[in-house]
């Protein structure tokens, strides 16, 4: 399995996209996790995350590890953004590829609740109000 | 300084960065310093700590040449 993994300011659905392709898959699931511009009803101005790099991308490649332990994925992007970020704009991408659709969504599924449960990564929420959680 | 803190643990602590307590020696006897310490972490949903990279259980010694994360709810996606 191939991974890609990427913990930088700047992050694009492309590149992941770009990575999974092969001629060999016939199914391609991806998640994408935007900024929302709200909050259980508060409105939300921005987002900042922040993330423990080093040991984050080492959490990641556990995940990916277990993937390839459970299903038959070909390939594997995640991808996080770090730093200030506007409502609309990617946060998270996790994109798998595999020869059928069907263990795909679950490799994904899998994938991004894992990365939001165990790997190191804090968001910090600016509310339009301004208080800051 | 070889204890590095992240998120809300940061900002209870008012510090990015410290150094190992002395007398500390396992990743429990860190846990309880800092709840006494800052009795707003124990507020916190969980805190765990990772050494050297990686997430440590209570009973793994840690030492001042280790590196040592305070890592509080992570919420990252």
């Amino acid at each position: 399995m191939n991974v890609l993994l990427k913990i930088e300011t700047d992050i694009t659905i492309q590149e992941a996209l770009d990575f999974i392709h092969s001629p060999a898959c016939g199914g391609e699931v991806v998640f994408t996790g935007k900024v929302r511009n709200d909050t259980k009803g508060r409105a939300v101005d921005k987002l900042f995350y922040e993330a423990y790099k080093e040991m984050a991308l080492l959490e990641m490649q556990k995940i990916a590890d277990e993937v390839a332990s459970q299903w038959d994925i070909k390939k594997i992007a995640m991808l996080h953004a770090v730093g200030e970020k506007l409502p609309g704009e990617v946060a998270v991408v996790v994109a798998v590829s595999s020869v059928h659709r069907g263990i795909a969504f679950d490799a994904c599924e899998f994938a991004i609740d894992t990365l939001k449960a165990k790997v190191p990564i804090w968001k910090k929420e600016y509310f339009s109000d301004g208080e800051i959680k | 300084m070889n204890v590095m803190l992240f998120g809300v643990a940061k900002d209870i602590a008012g510090v990015a960065r410290m150094q190992l307590p002395e007398g500390i020696a396992t990743v429990g006897a860190l846990k309880a310093w800092l709840t006494t310490t800052y009795p707003a972490m124990q507020q916190l949903n969980s805190l765990m700590i990772a050494v050297n990279k990686a997430y440590a259980a209570d009973t793994q010694a840690v030492g001042i040449t280790d590196e040592i994360a305070i890592i509080p709810p992570v919420s990252g996606g």
